[in-house]
């Protein structure tokens, strides 16, 4: 049975068509989770895409962290489940404590659209389990802000930890420690700014995001069949 | 009673300000010399009905602790004002 991924939509969402064909051309299914509807609808794995969920007003993920399905989606993280937050699904992760830190304006004040160079760090979370250490990765970047920030006991524990999942080869955003992407203790959770989605196919630059994508899809199955 | 309220966002000390710096670097160009430190925050006005002062600022409190502000990386200063409903007409 193939996996069940659910992308959530809020009103200013903007990759989820991406992350669904992602999925389905790695052979899993993908449905859309309505943000007003609090319910994951018993899919095997979730993807917060990419966007301007709210219109990004306040701050990223300020306002989407109260939409009814974030309750959802922390109960089925709580319980184990898959989660990823891409880009601004990530950002909203952080507002809603799913994972720790924040993400600030990028150094430089520019918005950034380009091809990053990641290097895999861990292999054990959600996101990164059908990769290897070191291998490094071309996945597109497209943000404003994605200079990520925490506390040093925060960032003491991450790295004490292993739960750096993804690094940038050369720092684009002014990520404290050069990070990418980050996973919670449960290593079930994963924040990245990068977009997998956007890189499973050379035609489009890159299928680097392959092996991503195809770590969630088997974690997801990982969970179904439990 | 109603109080007239303005929240102060700012970035915490030590945490990069891009915009900041920006303006900062811009400032020279058109003559103004001599500045530092320059900060962009973000300013929030609201007016709330409340018992009494410190049960206002209390909810204000709550409020930037739980959405207005991100404590990771922001902080918030709280001005509060009592509205006088016989006077006022606006803000």
């Amino acid at each position: 049975m193939s996996a069940r991924v659910g992308v959530v939509l809020f009103p200013g969402s903007n990759c989820e068509f991406d992350v669904m064909e992602a999925v389905r051309s790695l052979g899993g299914e993908a449905e859309i989770l309505w943000h007003g509807e609090a319910s994951v609808c018993g899919v095997d794995a979730v993807v917060v895409p990419g966007g301007f969920a709210h219109g990004d007003y306040l701050r990223p993920g300020a306002i989407a962290r109260f939409s009814p399905v974030m309750s959802a989606v922390a109960d089925f993280a709580a319980g184990g489940g898959p989660v990823v937050g891409i880009c601004n699904g990530f950002q909203v992760l952080t507002e809603a404590g799913l994972l720790p830190g924040a993400l600030q304006k990028n150094r430089g004040l520019k918005f950034l659209c380009a091809v990053a160079e990641l290097r895999v760090e861990s292999v054990d979370s959600v996101l990164t389990s059908a990769t290897e250490i070191g291998r490094t990765l071309h996945i597109p970047i497209n943000h404003f802000e994605g200079n990520y920030i925490c506390d040093t006991d925060t960032l003491a524990r991450l790295r004490a930890d292993d739960r750096v999942v993804l690094r940038y080869v050369d720092n684009p955003n002014g990520s404290i420690d050069d990070i990418a992407g980050i996973c919670n203790e449960g290593r079930n959770v994963v924040g990245l700014m990068p977009h997998p989605e956007r890189a499973i196919n050379d035609i489009l630059g890159s299928g680097d995001g392959i092996g991503l994508m195809r770590s969630l899809l088997e974690s997801a199955r990982v969970g179904s069949s439990v | 009673m109603q109080f007239s309220v303005q929240v102060e966002v700012r970035l915490r000390e030590g945490i990069a300000d891009p915009q900041g710096s920006t303006i900062e670097r811009s400032l020279p160009t058109l003559g103004f010399d001599g500045i530092c430190d320059v900060r962009v925050g973000k300013s929030i006005r609201f007016t709330i009905e409340s018992t009494d002062e410190s049960a206002a600022r209390a909810e204000v409190d709550d409020m930037c602790a739980r959405f207005l502000t991100n404590p990771v990386i922001e902080d918030a200063t709280v001005s509060l004002v009592a509205v006088d409903l016989d006077t006022v007409s606006g803000p």
